[in-house]
């Protein structure tokens, strides 16, 4: 009995653990609640002119090289160890329309939920940032990101993860992130999410026929930080639109929730069966 | 004998059983010696150079061959370690005895290995102990329950193994208390196995959009659970078969002519899990309105799998088990293990981004690395089952206490 005894006391230890470990679930707290108020960027495709002027601020505000701009620039560029953030250029029903990517900072990032190691942080303010001193490179985070933002230094002994963290940095000193305070053609609009989505409504219904009637990133993913508009529909200017509206952390909710519930009663019922068997055994043997 | 004494003659025991006790020039070590050691020197230039020197991983891509055959296939063939300690200790299946120890041991070493893989694929390996020494806990990770659950069932394996490493040693106190820490170590392992043997599955439960429909539903953690049961059983019974062959003279007669029984007992379990699976595949297909990708090229991928390796296999399992017909349980169990292969392929490297213009495919140093993996686990198997009383019948002074 003395065996049974401690292997039941093991379990109940065990489940303890999980139980306490397995109550914040949840991964960070979306827009609004308890108070805290996401900060964003409204992007207006047409307003931008494609003077690439941003990739260069960008790079200048975060140590990276300048981006090589020749006369054979392939139109779609995707974000790389070296560029935090591109600007495509694609022909549309309505002319040329140039497009801005980097992370988008989603309210309830996926890659923030992957990481375990807490180097991918949403922080209150609202940029997601990489932290260097944690992270161990298992690359979940580029698994889950549904945007593929996230990038890997493949060459290096040493490697980082690069993406925007929306010059977190400048914010802390009171400045506003180096693309926006820069751009010549006011295509980007720094504010709280809230002023955000106000902002893009009123210049949608101002100029009905120039907008589409759709704000990309108030819903994709479950809403993300930075907003889009554009002049046509956003498959025509290459924004994923098979992307879920909902949170993509929510999708290993489920599976996460039953952890502590197995763990209380796979012991129990092992330990049953147990039992149950070996009596079975010793009566048959008497 | 003083102290002392003891001490050196311990020694010497242990530097006599470091020695090779088979025959060098094996086949296998002609084999498995030089693609170890080239596979030692591509590991150093991946940490002296990156991970992307010696692998084809894009940004697209950021999880290839280490992590989808190494870790999640490698995981998945573990598996049988918890179904049989389920058989022989909480069911008390005295029937599965003989395999029980070599299963065990099988699934601690891959465990050891696959997470040893794991390492290299990290690229900061050296941040691996801030989730497990409590500062940065990322409790809403899947990645972090499976971490945390790979180092508790190594130990809860290690500890279902001890007795064998006790009575190598003659210790014979220690052996006691070893002994009676096995069923603990089996509940917690069992409730552990379910959990990341699902996990690995929940890992790619965010990656939505980039895999397969035909591969991807939120019932993947399910799927991958159940599907580990008769993979890893699959693997009991390719592996019972090779070391019955390489190490015969270790097995007693008495297993020796129980093995026949073993294994179609495993072939008939294995018919059961596999029916179950392919069951919950169809399931999902019907539920997820999958129709519309069939006649494609990924569809007939996906019906290949379903009907070559999983339909085709466990009816070989049944018609073999009702004919009492050995090989042809061999040829189902060779069958089962390569649709699993191809299975967790398709989820984590084939099925991954099958979209995108360019396809990943693992570099030939990719391969060499995993194979040393694949090899040093198998010398270490070796190493212990020729020293330890794995296959063999443990010593007379143990087996009285029970």
């Amino acid at each position: 009995m003395s065996i049974t005894r401690r292997g039941f006391f093991k379990a109940v230890c065990a489940t303890g653990a999980v139980l306490a470990l397995g109550r914040e679930l949840q991964a960070s707290p979306s827009a609004g609640k308890g108070g805290i108020e996401y900060r964003g960027m409204l992007y207006d495709s047409t307003l931008c002119k494609g003077c690439h002027g941003c990739e260069f601020d960008c790079a200048e505000a975060n140590g990276l090289p300048y981006p090589e701009l020749g006369q054979d620039l392939p139109p779609i560029r995707t974000t790389s160890e070296t560029q935090r953030t591109v600007v495509n250029t694609y022909s549309t029903s309505k002319g040329e329309v140039f497009v801005k990517v980097q992370c988008m900072h989603c309210n309830e990032p996926a890659c923030v939920a992957a990481c375990l190691t807490q180097a991918m942080f949403k922080s209150k303010a609202g940029p997601v940032i990489w932290r260097e001193d944690k992270c161990m490179g298992c690359r979940y985070c580029m698994v889950s990101c549904p945007f593929n933002i996230p990038k890997f230094e493949y060459h290096s002994p040493n490697p980082k993860i690069i993406k925007c963290d929306l010059c977190y940095n400048r914010l802390k000193t009171g400045e506003i992130p180096a693309c926006a305070a820069n751009c010549p053609n006011e295509a980007l609009f720094y504010g709280t999410r809230r002023q955000l989505i106000k902002e893009a409504r009123r210049r949608i219904v101002e100029n009905p026929t120039k907008y589409v009637d759709y704000l990309y990133g108030e819903d994709e993913a479950g809403g993300t930080c930075w907003l889009y508009l554009s002049p046509v529909k956003f498959e025509e200017i290459g924004m994923k639109t098979t992307i879920q509206k909902s949170s993509y952390p929510a999708l290993t909710k489920g599976f996460l929730y039953s952890v502590p519930t197995i763990f209380v009663l796979f012991p129990a019922l092992l330990l049953g069966m147990h039992q149950a068997t070996k009596n079975d055994h010793q009566t048959k043997e008497e | 004998m003083t102290l002392e004494q003891e001490n050196n003659t311990g020694w010497k025991f242990f530097l006599s059983e470091l020695k090779p006790k088979g025959k060098l020039l094996t086949p296998f070590n002609i084999i498995s010696v030089p693609i170890v050691l080239l596979g030692i020197v591509l590991i150093v230039i991946r940490f002296w150079k990156g991970i992307g020197a010696i692998t084809n991983l894009t940004q697209e891509v950021p999880w290839g061959l280490w992590i989808g055959f190494d870790v999640v296939t490698g995981v998945a063939f573990a598996g049988g370690a918890y179904v049989v300690t389920f058989l022989v200790y909480i069911l008390h299946m005295k029937k599965y005895y003989p395999i029980m120890r070599a299963t065990v041991l099988n699934g601690f070493l891959a465990y050891v290995f696959y997470a040893g893989a794991l390492l290299l694929d990290l690229g900061r390996p050296w941040n691996v102990i801030n989730p497990i020494i409590g500062n940065n806990f990322g409790v809403s990770s899947v990645l972090f329950l499976v971490a945390w659950h790979f180092l508790l069932y190594m130990i809860a394996q290690l500890i279902e193994f001890s007795p064998a490493i006790a009575e190598w040693l003659g210790a014979k106190r220690i052996h006691k208390i070893l002994s009676g820490m096995t069923i603990a170590a089996v509940i917690f392992g069992i409730t552990l196995s379910t959990l990341h043997q699902s996990g690995l599955g929940a890992l790619y439960l965010m990656a939505k959009e980039k895999i397969h429909p035909l591969w991807y539903s939120e019932f993947l953690p399910i799927m991958f659970f159940v599907s580990s049961i008769f993979a890893g059983l699959s693997m009991v019974i390719f592996e019972g078969s090779i070391s019955h062959r390489v190490f015969f003279q270790q097995i007693s007669e008495k297993n020796h002519r129980a093995q026949n029984t073993i294994i179609m007992g495993l072939a008939k379990i294995c018919a059961g899990a596999m029916f179950a699976y392919f069951f919950l595949q169809i399931l999902v297909f019907i539920h997820d309105k999958n129709w519309n990708f069939l006649d494609t090229p990924m569809g007939y991928w996906f019906m290949m799998e379903m009907i070559g390796f999983i339909l085709l296999p466990m009816m070989l399992f049944y018609v073999s088990y009702r004919k009492g017909n050995i090989t042809l349980i061999r040829i189902a169990s060779i069958l089962t293990m390569l649709g699993i292969i191809l299975n967790r392929l398709n989820v984590t490297v084939i099925g991954f981004k099958w979209d995108a213009p360019i396809h990943y495919i693992p570099s030939w140093m990719e391969i060499v690395v995993t194979l040393t993996v694949i090899f040093t686990e198998i010398w270490i198997f070796r190493w212990v089952i020729r020293r330890m009383p794995v296959l063999s019948d443990a010593p007379s002074w143990a087996k009285n206490e029970h």
